[in-house]
């Protein structure tokens, strides 16, 4: 086991690698560029494949391609390319197929201000493609956790054969921390159909997660991004479309106990619950801290799994507590929070390149005493 | 000679196909099947990559590994399909709008980087699926559904464009000569490098009908009769009809050969 100094954005990459990913297709974008940069190197080592791509239409479409050969593939990129990805996120989750996109988020709308940090991206990890599907969306909060939790991330998506949004920001990404680099990480591999090649139906309802042949092994499925019925080809019959959609839903809001990752500070006896995640929850620790010396009991809720979110948790936490959500935008997963708990949420937010600070969130939650 | 199609090459029961009577399509696949069958190419080794669009519509209906992808985005899917696993053997049927429109900058690169990819694109100086508009084909004073005053711009020659952007096997064919266009498809394929058939294409339904070309057969017969051989003109271009031949076949270094020439140097 080695100790070392490095970024968030090192850590995925290395975290990446060992997670058993072997394709990454990128295009530049501050601030996920040394990302891809760090996997240029590395991918070759292990006898991997990196590609610049024209764009991130083009780096979206040949991780999809390149995990249908059986490949764990990987992109990373920030706002206005994953702006662009959208359509093939869309295609991914819609079709099935396992892949990992690394979301380091920047300062938006737009070009914004490609070197601060923001928290802007939130919803769009939901919502941003057209239609109706889960997804999972993974934050980490440290140069430890974007190592740890990017396996996670690869173990998710083949295991749900689902398009996995790693987000980041602009500081956890290139923040240097020292962490161990251990090799203790369960890594999880894709199932494989084991029926003879005539009865295989890539998208089988009769399990949750249908096994997913590699092209090239006899199978000769076919995948599309128009709705399709077991076989794989279109239908626009709206009983299959029906059983499709519904199991696309249940197969990853069924399993909310293995997928809903969440980090409770100091929440036992507090009045008072703060909700913050990635960068601004290391700022929401240090209020609380100080807020406690000043005799107020403030806890801190954290999502890892920002989607798809838990209400059990959420509610139980927020039951007989004033809520308080920070975040670096003007305003996204309270908007969840509030759907969640169903009572008055209090709110602050900015997006203007700063980080919220700890006094910020200690002044904010004095000041509404 | 002519070439049977092994049924095992087609999804019988997907047929009949969505293409429109009098449509070129179905003869420019057949080609594309004939050839394969020529080429003696493992059949579970290739992946059959179409983009959205009549012509795209086709990886549904032939027995490979098949993709049906976004529309515009068939190259970049399929490059990463060729790099992820160098032993497959990757076709791509497009449009010329998925191509040449929306999908250009994957064209340009694709081609530039000379991926070892087949590309056989269905031009049909139209969108079909959408019911008839103007495509970056579609020639100058042509009808379309949002051209109805009549097309001001000048085609893109599509073919012109790849060697342009470095594809080493350039040719075009028209539906009016199928022996040709599927040995031009045989030779795409045994060729090392990105490789582009043009395969002038009918749309009776969408585009014909528009321009006094609604006979499926005079539609043929024009193509054939507009087709111009490439040793007589020796340009891709030509004012006067259709220029049709190969107009490029080289060597030069494949990009997923020299990827992995690459890491074996660097892995440890
Ligand atoms: C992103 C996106 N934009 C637009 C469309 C609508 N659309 C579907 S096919 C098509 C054009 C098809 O024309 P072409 O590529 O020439 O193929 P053809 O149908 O003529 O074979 C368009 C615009 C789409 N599916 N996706």
């Amino acid at each position: 086991m080695k100790e070392r100094l490095m970024s968030g954005n090192e850590a995925v990459a290395i975290g990446a690698i060992k997670a058993g990913c072997r394709f990454f297709a990128g295009y530049p974008i501050t601030p996920s560029t040394d990302l891809a940069e760090r996997m240029s190197k590395l991918l070759p080592e292990v006898g991997g494949a990196f590609i610049q791509m024209e764009d991130e239409l083009g780096s979206i479409g040949a991780i999809i391609g390149a995990s249908l050969t059986g490949s764990k593939a990987m992109t990373a990129t920030s706002g206005p390319g994953f702006s662009l990805m959208q359509e093939g996120i869309g295609f991914a989750s819609f079709s099935e197929i396992p892949i990992v996109v690394v979301d380091v988020q920047r300062v938006g709308p737009s070009t914004g201000i490609p070197t601060y940090p923001s928290q802007g991206d939130i919803m769009q990890a939901r919502w941003g493609t057209h239609g109706s599907h889960p997804i999972i969306a993974l934050y980490p909060s440290s140069v430890k956790e974007s190592y740890d939790l990017i396996f996670t991330a690869f173990n998710f998506s083949e295991k749900y054969r689902v398009p996995v949004i790693f987000i980041s920001d602009e500081v956890i990404g290139h923040m240097r921390e020292k962490i161990t680099v251990d090799d203790s990480h369960v890594v999880f591999e894709r199932k494989k159909p084991e029926v003879p090649k005539e009865d295989y139906l890539p998208f089988d309802s009769r399990y949750e997660v249908p096994p997913l042949a590699n092209f090239g092994e006899g199978y000769r499925f076919h995948v599309t991004g128009l709705t399709h019925d077991e076989t794989g080809f279109p239908t626009s019959d709206p009983v299959k479309a029906e059983r499709l959609m519904e199991r696309l839903q249940r197969k990853i809001l069924n399993h909310l106990d293995e997928i809903f990752l969440y980090e409770t500070f100091l929440v036992e006896d507090a009045d008072i619950l703060i909700v913050s995640y990635g960068v601004v929850a290391r700022s929401a620790k240090e209020a609380i801290l100080e807020l406690r010396e000043k005799g107020l009991k403030v806890g801190l809720f954290r999502p890892i799994t920002i989607w798809p979110s838990s209400e059990k948790v959420l509610k139980d936490l927020a039951s007989n507590r004033r809520v308080f959500v920070f975040e670096m935008n003007l305003g996204q997963y309270v908007h969840e929070v509030e759907r969640i708990v169903k009572k008055k949420v209090e709110f602050y937010g900015k997006e203007n390149g700063e980080i919220i600070s700890p006094e910020e969130i200690e002044s904010c939650i004095l000041k509404s005493l | 000679m002519y070439t049977e199609i092994s049924l095992d090459n087609l999804r019988v029961k997907k047929l009949p196909h969505i293409w429109c009577a009098g449509c070129g399509n179905g003869i420019v696949l057949s080609a594309i099947l004939r050839a394969i069958e020529r080429s003696k190419i493992d059949k579970d080794k290739i992946v059959f990559v179409s983009g959205i669009g009549c012509a795209g519509r086709s990886s549904g209906y032939v027995n490979f590994n098949t993709l049906h992808t976004l529309h515009g985005r068939p190259l970049a899917f399929a490059t990463g399909i060729k790099l992820a696993n160098p032993d497959l053997q990757v076709i791509v049927a497009t449009g010329d709008g998925d191509l040449a429109a929306i999908g250009g900058n994957h064209f340009i690169h694709a081609a530039k980087r000379n991926i070892d990819l087949s590309v056989i694109v269905f031009n049909n100086f139209v969108y079909g699926m959408t019911g008839g508009q103007l495509s970056p084909t579609t020639p100058e004073d042509s009808f379309t559904t949002t051209t109805p005053y009549g097309h001001i711009e000048e085609p893109m020659n599509i073919s012109y464009l790849a060697i342009a952007a470095g594809a080493t096997y350039v040719a075009r064919e028209t539906i009016g000569n199928p022996l040709m266009l599927e040995k031009y498809i045989l030779n795409g394929l045994l060729h090392k490098g990105f490789s582009l058939i043009e395969a002038v294409s009918s749309c009776v339904t969408e585009f014909g009908r528009r321009n006094n070309l609604g006979d499926p057969a005079e539609y043929v017969k024009f193509l054939k009769d507009k087709s111009i051989p490439f040793s007589k003109v020796n340009s891709v271009e030509s004012h006067d009809g259709i220029v049709v031949g190969e107009f490029v076949n080289i060597e030069k270094p494949e990009f997923v050969t020299s990827y992995y020439e690459l890491v074996k140097k660097v892995a440890k």
